[in-house]
């Protein structure tokens, strides 16, 4: 079977790999491109670990085929800061200790990163909503929601 | 979510003067993980990796008549197999690091398997597909066998055997006993003067760690004839003593890389992934991942054990608990992994945090056909503490008495002697039941709010050690030959009794190891007190040197004032002459007591500065012992 | 048909440590040419923190700055040996053996600065930013950079140091019992107020007031870290989860986050903690592990909740609206027990 090749635009920037056949988003990227900032945690899509946004829209990346993404803009969390920079949602995330080991929280950036993008000024219920589909083992969601709702503000205040 | 710290409870215990310890660092690693920078063991690319998927029995017990792997090995992408047969020394135990219980488990079931889920044949492929393709192709020839799956059931003398290395169905302890015994004191006599005996049985089903990034490991050929291996695993040297011994590997080819894990919880212990992929490794020369997928990691992977526990306490009216006898069973499923530590470490742990003058228990590590229990959150202690507090519960309703008031007449204080014959020093438990219950707004009595861990403890009996009834039930083999009932006292064995204050010989431990030259500097570790030694864990110490006059065989019944000259005087409810049986119902007035031993509680002012430097006459903070006369 | 408010409490204490000893744990630490340290370790930071606390207890016991304290664990090649992160042992045992050996680096540290000054080692202290001097005279003063070039170009002399920390493997008595558990507890009590539907049998945690004791809080940020998770932890193992619904039948068990079930970030019950701090004498500056013991209360409080808001004693886990329901049909129907 032939590998097939996928380009498309990787946190702004021209991207090209091959994809096997029938690999799946998140193994491309982790594999084939080398973005290892999305993670596996089932394989199911029930998990949230790998969620990238395509066109701004959070996907979850291991159930997503790889070929759809050609031609598509693909954000990870491999991609949020701005060269040394930070992003203020990753800012948050560490003002408020909303991580602990660390494997949900590119993640759970990316689905806050969708949600901020449309929503500049969230409600908690809006946060609640956005990263229901993440799972998070250590935090017990509190300290994600706070640092979420941080993040809304310090980018309202910028603005 | 409000987190406010009690600086001012323990004050004079603490010098809270330091730059580092105590400061809300930001964590060394969270860059790392704002960024997807850090290292998981996954985040490690080789060109040309293999994975490797397992086969697995369908049945709970079943032998293994044949497999034909024929087809499977022609697959398109498959590199090849990992037979038993291919496992230089395929039988483990895990706490064999640690010279603990016989070699149970094989990597890859050879000839019979125990569980749901056991692996008996390993796939290498080029891809995890190709790897699920083959597994889905080989053909196992299976001789369905009898199972069983209750604890209770599989010590009964028609149960199947689960474990041959342990075919009574339960782990060996000392060479002697199907189980771990606790006895302190007569709790039998005890119950049968009790005013009131409280029954219950609970139960807590197997939970899953469930961390999100699952079990794996990642080996490659490196220089020098060595392996490296990336693991998620939570014990690199376990990990490393595991693959060592079953692959007869020096550790010197071995070069282990993780502490960089995404959740563990108790369920990354195991070494289950490291020996199979660095034996992968060596046998195709190449990089091979082995990571469980969640169905795995779910099912197969080793969860916390399902636990079942029977209490039964002996209550006086005034709320006083003189006994509690527990029968507890740990499932361990097929293999032993844990759960024959957890065991004791559970029976160390009895009866809970309070002072109970008879206690005994029984408890049992028990194979069933399901899938090995392992380590989680709380190990070992978790199930029984919530049979316990559940039970706390019971008694205090059928006493009519607020349930933490029960709890703190009946906590453990600085210098008890806890049931397994050591002092208890560093007690907290009063103070947190009365913070929380201010915090709550549940109201309890002044008497109740007025009591310390630091004061009415290791007094008379509290620090004594009872005369105790032994007995010689559950001899290895005898309950699965007799049908004996697990429960302590339950048969008619050897009746012996233990004089009081006496001290086994060889739980003895030696002198703290480290060398003179390691000692750190006590003066820079935060402590207000001398505490003799606080850089070296003295468990000795904690010995007392002999027991005062014989205590009482029975418990001391609430209307048998003992001495207690030179004891804080206390109010009355919580002294040990209780002169009102309950104390909820009709608080007794405060005897003529000083002031200062029985002082009204001091409402929480958190604007006020820390207390220091109080210091309470006659007690000792840490050095428990030295209270004793 | 009604929804009834319920309020249980539990207390319990943990054990801190492989409970019987013989788990060692070793760290080494040294210096850089220009007085930065490494710690090096094999602990695993699956994240409870011990990087991080690990680089506090060696920055405050060599008296310098936590930016010139470096964290490098888990690579067999460098680390020397530790039993491995479990059993509240990280914080207790490594924290220990990171003392011992920052001590040992620190005195050699001092002797170094000694001699460039002139004086007596036991005459010198640190001042946590990075510099060396003469107790009670700080302008007689050194940086700890300069320390660290003359010790390695001048002198000749390391600033390294071994630690190890081992409690002595304990015995057990076959017929009592007997053994030398632990070296210290932590504690805690909650109080946990939950509402119950005595139509569909469901349980809501409302609300948790907990008061945690632990020993010292290293770093108040990663202890709430862990209470607030671990107390989630605590209702999830409460309320819905098992691999074994029906154990111990086999049947039914989860293969995915769809059936294994956990709470979720729109069932928070707002937490309120009280930490206290009782330092224990052998642990690092007191502090015990908080990470393990914070679940444990949480499971028998929501279930004597349970039992005071509709009268069913739910002695099996998880606590199932099924097993509520049927609890509640064997007793005629909800019997509040009035406490919230």
């Amino acid at each position: 079977m032939s590998k097939t090749p996928v380009t498309f635009r990787l946190n702004g920037e021209d991207a090209a790999a091959f994809a096997d056949p029938g690999s799946n988003l998140l193994d491309f990227l982790r594999r084939a491109v080398g973005d290892l900032s999305p993670k596996y945690g089932c394989g199911q899509g029930t998990c949230g670990a790998c969620t990238v946004l395509i066109d701004g829209e959070p996907h979850l990346s291991c159930i997503t085929l790889a070929e759809t993404v050609t031609g598509r803009e693909v954000r990870t969390a491999g991609g949020l800061a701005n060269g040394p920079i930070l992003d203020r949602l990753q800012e948050a995330f560490i003002d408020k200790f909303a991580a602990q080991c660390g494997y949900c929280t590119p993640g759970m950036l990316m689905a806050a990163t969708a949600l901020l993008d449309k929503n500049a000024n969230p409600s908690r219920q809006d946060v609640i909503d956005a990263i229901g589909g993440n799972i998070c083992r250590c935090t017990g969601y509190e300290p994600i929601v706070d640092a979420i709702l941080e993040a809304s503000r310090n980018t309202r205040g910028a603005a | 979510m409000a987190v406010e710290f009690r600086k001012d409870l323990f004050a004079d215990e603490r010098d809270d003067s330091f730059d580092q310890i105590g400061q809300p660092r930001v964590r060394q690693d969270i860059e790392g993980h704002v960024t997807g920078r850090s290292p998981f063991f996954d985040d490690h690319l080789f060109d040309g990796l293999l994975h490797v998927r397992c086969v697995r029995s369908p049945h709970h017990h079943a032998r293994i008549r044949s497999i034909d792997a024929s087809d499977a090995e022609r697959m398109e992408g498959v590199v090849r197999l990992i037979w038993p047969r291919d496992i230089p020394r395929n039988m483990n135990t895990l706490l064999s690091l640690i010279n603990f219980g016989r070699d149970d488990e094989p990597l890859l079931a050879e000839r019979k398997t125990a569980y749901v889920g056991e692996p008996v044949l390993a796939v290498i492929a080029t891809s995890v597909q190709a790897a699920q393709r083959a597994v889905a192709a080989v053909r196992v020839d299976w001789e369905v066998l009898p199972h069983v799956l209750d604890v209770e059931e599989a010590l009964t003398p028609d149960a199947p055997v689960v474990n041959d290395e342990y075919p009574n169905n339960t782990f060996d302890y000392h060479d002697r006993y199907d189980h771990q015994k606790l006895r302190f004191g007569d709790p039998e006599a005890a119950l049968a003067r009790a005013d009131h005996v409280v029954e219950g049985t609970y139960q807590m089903s197997p939970i899953e760690q469930a961390p999100v990034e699952t079990c794996g490991a990642i080996a490659a050929p490196e220089t020098n004839n060595r392996i490296v291996c990336y693991t998620s695993t939570q014990a690199l040297f376990f990990s490393i003593g595991v693959t060592g011994k079953l692959l007869e590997i020096p550790s010197s080819r071995l070069h282990f890389i993780g502490g960089t894990v995404g959740g563990g919880f108790g369920g990354k212990v195991d070494s289950h992934h490291e020996p199979i992929a660095v034996l992968a490794s060596l046998l195709t020369g190449k990089p091979v991942k082995y990571m469980w997928d969640r169905a795995e990691e779910m099912q197969a992977g080793a969860p916390r054990s399902g636990e079942r526990w029977r209490i039964k306490d002996g209550v006086m009216n005034d709320g006083r608990i003189v006994a509690r006898i527990f029968t507890g069973f740990f499932d361990a499923g097929a293999y032993t992994r844990l759960t024959s530590y957890g065991v004791q470490k559970c029976t160390g742990h009895l009866p809970g945090p309070y002072t109970i003058p008879n206690v005994a228990s029984n408890i049992f590590c028990v194979y069933t056909n399901r899938t090995p229990s392992t380590a989680m959150r709380g190990f070992g202690i978790t199930g029984v503490d919530f049979a316990i507090e559940c039970h706390m519960d019971k008694v205090a309703e059928r006493v009519g008495m607020d349930p933490i008031e029960l709890r703190i007449l009946n906590a453990y204080r600085d210098g008890d002697m806890k049931a397994h014959r050591r002092l208890a020093k560093n007690c907290a438990l009063i103070e947190s039941c009365q913070v929380v219950a201010q915090k709550a707004d549940w109201r309890l009595s002044p008497d109740a709010m007025a009591q310390s861990s630091l004061a009415g403890g290791g007094t008379d009996w509290r620090a004594a050690i009872p005369e105790t009834v032994t007995d010689d039930e559950g001899k290895i083999g005898e309950r699965r030959r007799s049908g004996l009932a697990p429960d302590p006292f339950a048969g008619t064995g050897q009746r012996g009794r233990v004089a009081a204050g006496t001290f086994s010989d060889h739980p003895a431990t030696g002198n703290a190891p480290q060398r003179d030259d390691m000692i750190a500097e006590a003066s820079r570790l935060g402590f207000k007190v001398d505490t003799g030694a606080p850089s070296a864990p003295m468990p000795q110490a904690e010995r007392p040197v002999a027991p005062p006059a014989p205590p009482p065989a029975a418990p001391p019944p609430p209307t048998a004032p003992h001495g207690s000259q030179g004891a804080p005087t206390l109010p009355s409810a919580y002294s040990e002459a209780p002169p009102a049986p309950t104390p909820t119902v009709t608080p007794p007035a405060p005897p003529p007591a000083p002031a200062s031993t029985a002082p009204e509680p001091e409402p929480y002012r958190p604007e006020q500065p820390f207390q220091r430097g109080v210091k309470r006459p006659g007690v000792s903070r840490f050095i428990s012992g030295s209270r004793r006369r | 048909m009604a929804v009834h408010k319920g309020r249980g409490f539990a207390c319990i204490n943990y054990p801190i440590g492989m409970n019987l000893g013989g788990d060692p744990s070793q760290a080494l630490v040294h210096s850089t040419p220009d007085g930065k340290f490494k710690v090096t370790l094999s602990s695993i930071d699956l994240g409870q923190g011990i990087k991080s606390v690990g680089r506090q207890i060696a920055a405050e016991t060599l008296g310098i700055p936590i930016e010139d304290v470096y964290v490098d664990t888990a690579d067999s090649d460098t680390g020397p040996h530790d039993m491995g992160s479990f059993a509240s042992r990280g914080t207790h045992r490594m924290g220990n053996a990171i003392i011992r050996a920052a001590s040992e680096a620190r005195a050699q540290m001092l002797e170094a600065a000694a001699e460039k000054l002139e004086v007596d080692a036991s005459d010198l202290t640190t001042d946590g930013k990075g510099n060396i001097h003469v107790k009670n005279v700080p302008s007689r003063s050194i940086t700890v950079e300069e320390t660290a070039q003359a010790a390695q170009f001048e002198q000749g002399r390391t600033l390294a140091g071994r630690g190890i920390f081992l409690v002595p493997l304990s015995g057990v008595d076959a017929d009592t019992g007997e053994m030398t558990p632990v070296s210290c507890f932590a504690h805690a009590a909650l109080i946990i107020d939950v509402e119950v539907d005595d139509e569909t049998g469901e349980v809501e945690v409302l609300q948790i007031n907990s008061a945690y004791e632990v020993g010292r809080a290293l770093n108040p940020k990663l202890v709430e870290q862990q209470l607030i998770g671990g107390a989630w932890m605590g209702v999830s193992h409460a309320l819905y989860e098992t691999t074994e619904p029906y154990y111990p039948d086999r049947s039914h068990g989860p293969q995915d986050f769809n059936t294994y079930l956990m709470p979720g970030p729109g069932e928070i019950a707002p937490h309120h903690i009280s930490i206290l701090e009782r330092p224990a004498p052998d642990a690092p500056f007191g502090g015990k592990g908080p990470g393990e013991m914070c679940a444990n209360p949480v499971l028998p409080a929501v279930a004597n909740a349970v039992y005071n808001a509709v009268g069913v004693r739910c002695d099996s886990l998880p606590i199932t609206p099924e097993k509520v329901l049927r609890g509640i049909r064997a007793n005629g129907g909800a019997r509040p027990g009035g406490r919230a």
